[in-house]
């Protein structure tokens, strides 16, 4: 069977590298949107935070035994209280000044984070085993598809449709929607909107540690595993407009798979692909596809 | 009171710059020619980015893109072409300027943080057309670029005679940053970054300045990366990648801000930093840059220079 001419094998498992890699550009715009709305700051250590969510699993498989299903709740409640002390000692002295600042300061602080990681574990990645239950494949007709990465793709997005939920739902969500409208007004309704703020990043950080465990059996655990992914999101944000919660778990998806679709018919252009989109985007809709215009 | 100050200043500079002048041309004698014409190139990379955050307050998180494809285009020309390297400088830096402008043009459409993730991205393009392509070299980037003679009479394999090419590119590449930050220009861009809205009721083409500025900046940038191609015979993929970008920046707000001479300072500081410590700890050269960055962002946000500045005010007011 073959679709354009390309064996649809190819074609499916093309398609189904693209939605994963769609998947973790969307948990990971989600987190930077998350934290830009209430914060407007741009966590460029969020690649960094997403390396070091990879790496606590594999520290606690290696080092300790301690499994992948046990890891993917610990990793991200670890480098999310992390998140939680950096916000509450440093990105707090920021909020007053020039958002530039607090991209500065995250810049600084993923120098730091994957300096540390690369002199402990060297530059050479890790390889994580994929755990016991979700080993296999199974063969859907017109191509096989690994259960590992089925899986990545259902935890992923029940994670994303989560968040949404929660935010656009709930009264938590309500809370934190208002805050990022008028945080003063919020503030005098008696909300503590510092504490809430502190909980968006501290969320915002653990989104992207639960993305690194997901990562772990896919990739190779390296300390530059999110350097170069954290661009490609940062271009996902300018093409989805970080306007809203759904906006970036649908451009993030939708560009994952146009990726992967370039893949099968102009492999040279994969990795840049992204980036021309974001031109284009650019030049029709400067404030993005869901954006609003500032 | 401040008026006194600046007439102050004023008075200063021209002493200032007459004595880093001479500093400049006696240097080679006393320090390492190559080490100094390092900072060098890297100041003026640093001046030419705080031409565009420190005065136009647009930050661009892509310089790299044209020091790099400067370095690369001065390369190919220097050495798959055969010109002489005036020739290749000023081709390098006419590449990175029509680079610029086509990042302007996309990147001014947004402000702020949006600016700097565009200009992240477009230059992360870059990147990957120099890793691809087969002209670049890929990983290996452009080796064995020949220094060639200057107008084809001064041998510039002679570490001296290189030193002074390199200290000329820089003062020139210096006084048009100066004299555009003191012309009227320089005055709207200010204008600009302190109040948009107000610039633009007060009738200024405001994209059409930013756009400028951001040409300029992404030219002498690009002047400082060919430059640097011929002194180290070498266009490397390092000089696109985006933490060049950040390093960049951090030369910048070390050394001050919207100073003068900060990026200068903040660039021999790093420099010497990183060839002091590159063989000693390894990895750990990120950290410290890191933690340097952290601590100008929370600390001193002045910079060194900004901070002597406001030292010599307060004094001066006392």
């Amino acid at each position: 069977m073959e679709i354009f001419g390309v064996p649809s094998a190819l074609f499916g498992s093309q398609l189904l590298i693209g939605l994963i890699n769609g998947s973790f550009y969307a948990i990971l715009s989600l987190g930077l949107a998350i934290i830009f709305g209430l914060l407007n700051i741009i966590n460029f250590a969020h690649g960094a935070q997403y390396m070091m969510g990879a790496f606590v699993a594999w520290i606690a498989l290696t080092k300790f035994g301690i499994n992948y299903w046990v890891a993917l709740l610990l990793s991200p409640i670890l480098i999310g209280a992390l998140g939680v002390v950096l916000e509450r000692t440093m990105l707090r002295k920021l909020y007053k000044l020039d958002h530039l600042y607090g991209l500065l300061l995250t810049f600084g602080l993923a120098l730091i984070f994957e300096g540390v990681f690369r002199d402990q574990y060297g530059i050479s990645g890790q390889a994580y085993e994929v755990p016991d239950a979700l080993k296999g494949g199974v063969n859907l007709g017109f191509m096989f598809m690994p259960i590992y990465r089925g899986w990545v793709v259902v935890a992923a997005l029940a994670v994303c449709f989560g968040t949404w939920f929660m935010i656009e739902k709930t009264k938590l969500g309500a809370y934190l929607r208002a805050g990022t409208e008028n945080p003063q007004i919020v503030q005098a309704l008696g909300i503590n909107v510092p504490l809430l703020i502190t909980f968006t990043y501290g969320y915002g950080v653990a989104l992207a540690a639960f993305a690194g465990v997901l990562a772990a059996p896919i990739y190779q655990v390296s300390p530059q595993m999110g350097a170069n992914l954290i661009i490609v999101v940062f271009a996902v944000v300018v093409i989805g407009g970080m306007g809203s919660i759904m906006g970036s778990i649908v451009t993030g998806l939708g560009l994952g798979l146009i990726e992967g679709l370039t893949r099968v018919f102009y492999p040279e252009a994969s990795a840049v692909v992204v980036f021309f989109i974001m031109v284009i985007v650019l030049l029709v809709r400067p404030a993005g596809l869901f954006g609003k215009a500032a | 009171m401040s008026q006194n100050n600046n007439s102050l200043f004023a008075r200063a500079t021209p002493l200032l710059f007459g004595a880093l002048f001479v500093i400049g041309l006696v240097a080679p004698f006393a320090v390492y020619p190559t080490f100094l014409m390092k900072i060098l190139c890297f100041g003026l990379f640093a001046c030419a980015f705080n031409l565009l955050l420190g005065f136009a307050g647009l930050l661009s998180f892509g310089h790299a893109a044209f020091l790099g494809s400067a370095g690369y285009v001065c390369g190919m020309l220097v050495r798959d072409l055969g010109v002489t390297p005036e020739v290749g400088i000023i081709g390098g830096t006419l590449a990175a300027g029509v680079l610029g402008w086509v990042f302007g043009v996309l990147a001014i459409r947004r402000s702020g943080i949006y600016f700097a993730m565009i200009t992240l991205a477009l230059s992360q393009m870059v990147f990957f057309f120099a890793l691809q392509w087969k002209a670049t070299g890929g990983e290996d980037g452009l080796q064995g670029v020949p220094r060639g003679h200057l107008f084809g009479l001064i041998d510039l394999n002679n570490n001296i005679a290189m030193y002074y090419l390199v200290f000329a590119v820089f003062c020139i590449g210096f006084f048009i940053i100066h004299r555009a930050i003191h012309s009227p220009f320089g005055q709207i861009l200010k204008a600009i970054r302190e109040n948009e809205p107000r610039a633009i009721s007060l009738g200024y083409d405001v994209s059409k300045y930013k756009l400028l500025a951001f040409v300029l900046s992404a030219a002498l940038a690009g002047l400082a990366g060919a430059t640097k191609t011929l002194v180290f015979q070498l266009a490397s993929l390092t000089d696109v990648h985006w933490h060049m970008s950040g390093e960049v920046v951090l030369m910048t707000l070390l050394g001050g801000l919207g100073t003068i001479l900060g990026p200068l300072v903040g660039a021999g500081v790093i420099v010497s930093l990183q060839s002091e410590l590159a063989d000693k700890v390894g990895s750990w050269v990120t950290v410290i840059m890191g933690l340097i960055f952290v601590l100008c962002v929370l600390l001193f946000r002045r910079g060194i220079v900004g901070e002597i500045q406001a030292l010599i005010r307060r004094a001066g007011i006392n």
